[in-house]
This record gives structure tokens, C-alpha cells and sequence, in this order.
């Protein structure tokens, strides 16, 4: 995609201006670092707080006579019971269990469900969810709200000083609150593995309010590569890598999505492939792994202790807070267990590699408050 | 000293050419956390791989500028390689490597060539 094809967020020009390197992902020019570079950016966030542009990602808002109900004809998730107030990570599924896009919905005020989905993938899920759900209930797409997280242990404080009741939310809560002079929707949450925010705000006053977070000296920006290398090391999954469409939930080590009704009740697309998955039918299993020596990435072989292919690294690369590589990928079940001993080979090498448990970097998630 | 179109350097002493990547080069791969150095005895030709560096976010190739054969890769590098960083044109080198043809060093951009190669970019 050239250049001028490229759609920009309305924090473009504070990109710019903060010394960002602008590069193309899912269709935007967006920054993938600023001056400090992906590892000084890494470490801050771990330590402090940091800002990020996530305005490429797809908003939406639900609406309709039950879109709560409607939602679980695409999803494995407990959405009817989703409470006020709460927020749901769950994954769109194609008819074979297949994951489309892992995504974010919630319950910030009585307005339907709002969804938070991947920037790469929003145009091809709004489109799966208008197919499947016509009639019962209408995705609108709220294009003209940016979207911002702040993370880190310091985002708390931060936020408690523009915001004290969003800055109130517990984990996995989410409210529609006048903050920052606009009608904000903030859920406590994130993609770091630390506590922090996610606030989307009018697009006309996202500039404003990003300046506003930056001014505290806790806070500085973060481009997509830190945001990479912060995710990795929690363990969370990328879609388009760690993630796709012939990817399972239970493969993915997402049991957790596909809830305790629904796996009983078998009412969501792929339900036959998933329910053998979890009688014991699983051919993969997504682990972690502690790498020695270079950074398995993306692509590489996994095998086993003598020599055979098993798998493939699914993510992978040097953890900033760990001093070593980490990496995702998918091995059998049977080498799946944790402190199984197995290679990765990187230009033709096989190296050293075990199976950890993720997250790599415990998560720090506030969920009382 | 002497440089090439992808950012390496070269510094010859005798027929041993002493080959890095430039504070240019360094500053785009952003933080090295790994390098991959040719094993000693390795027979290199112009263009082919020599070493790789490793950023956070991606592994880059690092290009013989010279044919030759290696006699020392910088072990320095396996417990620092933050020194390509910290001192890309001095000890972020990566390897030594004894070349077959000393007329092709003279052939590689001087320093001044290299500046205004820069400014073109």
C-alpha cells in the first residue's frame, strides 16, 4: 500500500511532532516508535506510564432489539450475561471454530454493546457481524472517535487527576463518562499485561486530551513496537500471527472465552469442533517459549529434542523486561507441558528452547479497587 | 576508513579489514539485543551475509563488503551487543576478516562520499 492510500489518525500530527517513526499498519501511518526507541519505550510503560494511538482499531456500537443475545449467534461468549458496566474479551467465529478477529465488547451505558476489534481486521468483521446478525440487530461503526490506552502502573494516578471516576474502574470494567470535557467510554483494560485504560474519546478532541495525558511527567508515548514487545511478554495473542481463521479458541489456550453456558449449551458457530477439542481432540496447542541464543521470530521451526519438526513459531522476539527472546508458537499436545525441553531453528541452526508458562511478565491487572 | 551503500564500515590494516555497520545504520535498527558473528575460517564473498543484528522488533543482514576469509568475530558482542549502539564505527564491530583483494577496498566510498551519500537519502 503506497503512501498517499494511507488513513491517518487524528493524532497524526502529535506523532510527527513527538519524532515518530511513521510506518504502515492496517491501512494507517502509524508510529512504531518515538525518539526514546522500542526498548526505552518497553521498559517505561513496565515502569511508569505510557500513551498510545490506538484510533486504527475498529469502534462500534451494537444496537438493536437484543444485541446481547444476537451477539452470541457470532461469539462463544456469555454476552446475555453480561452485566452494566462489565466488559467482555471474546473472539468472532467462523462456522468451523475458526477465529475471524479477537475483540473487545462491553456494557458502558444502556446503548447496546460497544465493540473494540482489530484495525486490520474491522472491515471484514463489521461485514461478518452485519451478515450474520441482519435483522435482528445494525453494527454502527463510530468512525469519528479516536481511541487511546493508558498503560502502566502509573496510569492509575494519572488518570485520577482528569478523570477520578473512570480512573475508579476495576479490571475489566467499563463506563460511558464525562471526562476531559467529552463524552468518554473508558474500560480498564488493555493489551500490556498492566493496569491501565482504554478511553475513546470524540476524534476532534483526541489531540487535545492526548496532549493533556502527556504533559504529566509520568506519561510518554509508545509506538506499535513497544506495544508488540509489551503484549508478547503477557502473553496475549496478536490475530494475523498467533491467531487465524483456522486457529481454534482451545488451541489458542482461549478456553476462557468460550463460556461455561455456551460450551454446554454448543450454540455458537464451530460448537462440534470445539466441544471434541475439549473432550481431548486437539492436534496443537499454542505454549510459550524461553528461547537461548538469537530471537526465534515469526515462521521458525519448532522440534523436538531429536531433531523432528513439531511446530511453528507463531510470534516471536527479544523480551525487553526478561534480558532473553520469549516466543509463541504451536506444538502437539503431547510437548506442551510446561519445562518440556524442545529446538527452534533460527537460519538454519537449532537452538535451545522450553516451554514456559505465559504470561512471560505476570500480569498486573487491578481488579479490586 | 571506507563504506558501503548498505551502511557497513571497513578499516583496513595490512590485508585485514576490520567491517561494522555505521552510526547511521545503527540508529535505524533502534536498540541491538543480539548478534549473530560468522565463525572464524569462514570463506565470505562481496554481498553475501556476514553477520546479523538483532533489534526488539526484527533481524537484519549485514553484508560482506569485501570477499575474504574470517580471522576473528568480536566475542564482545555475545554479553554486549548494546556496544553497536554505544560505538558502532569502533568496539561494535563484528568481524576481521582478511580479503583477497585490497584494490576493492580503495573501490568502496571514502567518508566524504559516504556523508554526501547520506544526504541523498
Amino acid at each position: 500500500m503506497s503512501d498517499e492510500t494511507l488513513k491517518l489518525t487524528p493524532l497524526y500530527a502529535a506523532h510527527l511532532e513527538a519524532g515518530a517513526r511513521m510506518v504502515p499498519f492496517a491501512g494507517y501511518s502509524m508510529p512504531v516508535q518515538y525518539k526514546d526507541g522500542v526498548l526505552k519505550e518497553h521498559l517505561w510503560t513496565r515502569e511508569n506510564a505510557g500513551l498510545f494511538d490506538v484510533s486504527h482499531m475498529g469502534q462500534a456500537r451494537l444496537r438493536g432489539v437484543s444485541p446481547l443475545s444476537a451477539f452470541e449467534e457470532v461469539t462463544p461468549g456469555d454476552f446475555i450475561g453480561l452485566k452494566p458496566g462489565k466488559q467482555r474479551y471474546s473472539v468472532l467465529l467462523n462456522k468451523k471454530g475458526g477465529i475471524i478477529d479477537d475483540l473487545m465488547a462491553g456494557r458502558p451505558d444502556d446503548d447496546g454493546l460497544f465493540v473494540v476489534v482489530n484495525g486490520a481486521c474491522k472491515e471484514n468483521d463489521f461485514k461478518v457481524i452485519d451478515d450474520e446478525l441482519a435483522g435482528q440487530v445494525r453494527i454502527d461503526r463510530l468512525e469519528d472517535r479516536a481511541l487511546m490506552a493508558l498503560q502502566g502502573p502509573k496510569a492509575a494516578e494519572v488518570l485520577a487527576i482528569h478523570a477520578p471516576d473512570a480512573a475508579k474502574l476495576a479490571f475489566m470494567e467499563t463506563a460511558s463518562i464525562a471526562a476531559f470535557g467529552v463524552d468518554a467510554i473508558v474500560s480498564r483494560s488493555g493489551y500490556t499485561g498492566e493496569d491501565g485504560y482504554e478511553i475513546s474519546v470524540p476524534g476532534e478532541a483526541a489531540l487535545r486530551i492526548w496532549n493533556i495525558l502527556l504533559a504529566d511527567e509520568r506519561v510518554r508515548p509508545i509506538g506499535l513496537g513497544a506495544r508488540d514487545s509489551l503484549r508478547l511478554e503477557a502473553g496475549l495473542p496478536l490475530y494475523g500471527h498467533d491467531l487465524d481463521e483456522t486457529v481454534s479458541p482451545i488451541e489458542a489456550g482461549l478456553g476462557f472465552a468460550v463460556s461455561k453456558k455456551r460450551r454446554d449449551a454448543r450454540d455458537f458457530p464451530g460448537a462440534s469442533r470445539i466441544a471434541a477439542e475439549l473432550a481431548g481432540e486437539v492436534t496443537r496447542k499454542a505454549v510459550g517459549l524461553k528461547v537461548e541464543g538469537a530471537p526465534a521470530r515469526e515462521g521458525a521451526e519448532i522440534a523436538d529434542a531429536d531433531g523432528k519438526v513439531v511446530g511453528v513459531v507463531t510470534s516471536g522476539g527479544f523480551a525487553p523486561s526478561l534480558g532473553y527472546p520469549i516466543a509463541l508458537g504451536f506444538v502437539p499436545p503431547s510437548l506442551a507441558a510446561v519445562g518440556t525441553e524442545l529446538k527452534v531453528i533460527v537460519r538454519g541452526k537449532a537452538q535451545a528452547a522450553q516451554v514456559v508458562a505465559t504470561p512471560f511478565v505476570p500480569h498486573r491487572y487491578v481488579r479490586k479497587v | 576508513m571506507r563504506f558501503t551503500k548498505d551502511h557497513e564500515w571497513v578499516a583496513l590494516d595490512g590485508d585485514v579489514a576490520t567491517i561494522g555497520i555505521t552510526a547511521y545504520a545503527a540508529e535505524q535498527l533502534g536498540d541491538v539485543v543480539f548478534v549473530e558473528t560468522p565463525e572464524v575460517g569462514k570463506t565470505v564473498s562481496a554481498g553475501e551475509g556476514l553477520a546479523v543484528v538483532e533489534s526488539v522488533k526484527a533481524a537484519s543482514d549485514v553484508y560482506a563488503p569485501l570477499s575474504g576469509e574470517v580471522v576473528e568475530a568480536n566475542a564482545a558482542l555475545a554479553d554486549a551487543p548494546e556496544t553497536v549502539n554505544q560505538a558502532p564505527e569502533a568496539g561494535g564491530w563484528f568481524a576481521k576478516v582478511k580479503i583477497a583483494d585490497p584494490s576493492a577496498y580503495e573501490a568502496l566510498m571514502d567518508r566524504a562520499a559516504y556523508d554526501a551519500f547520506l544526504e541523498s537519502l
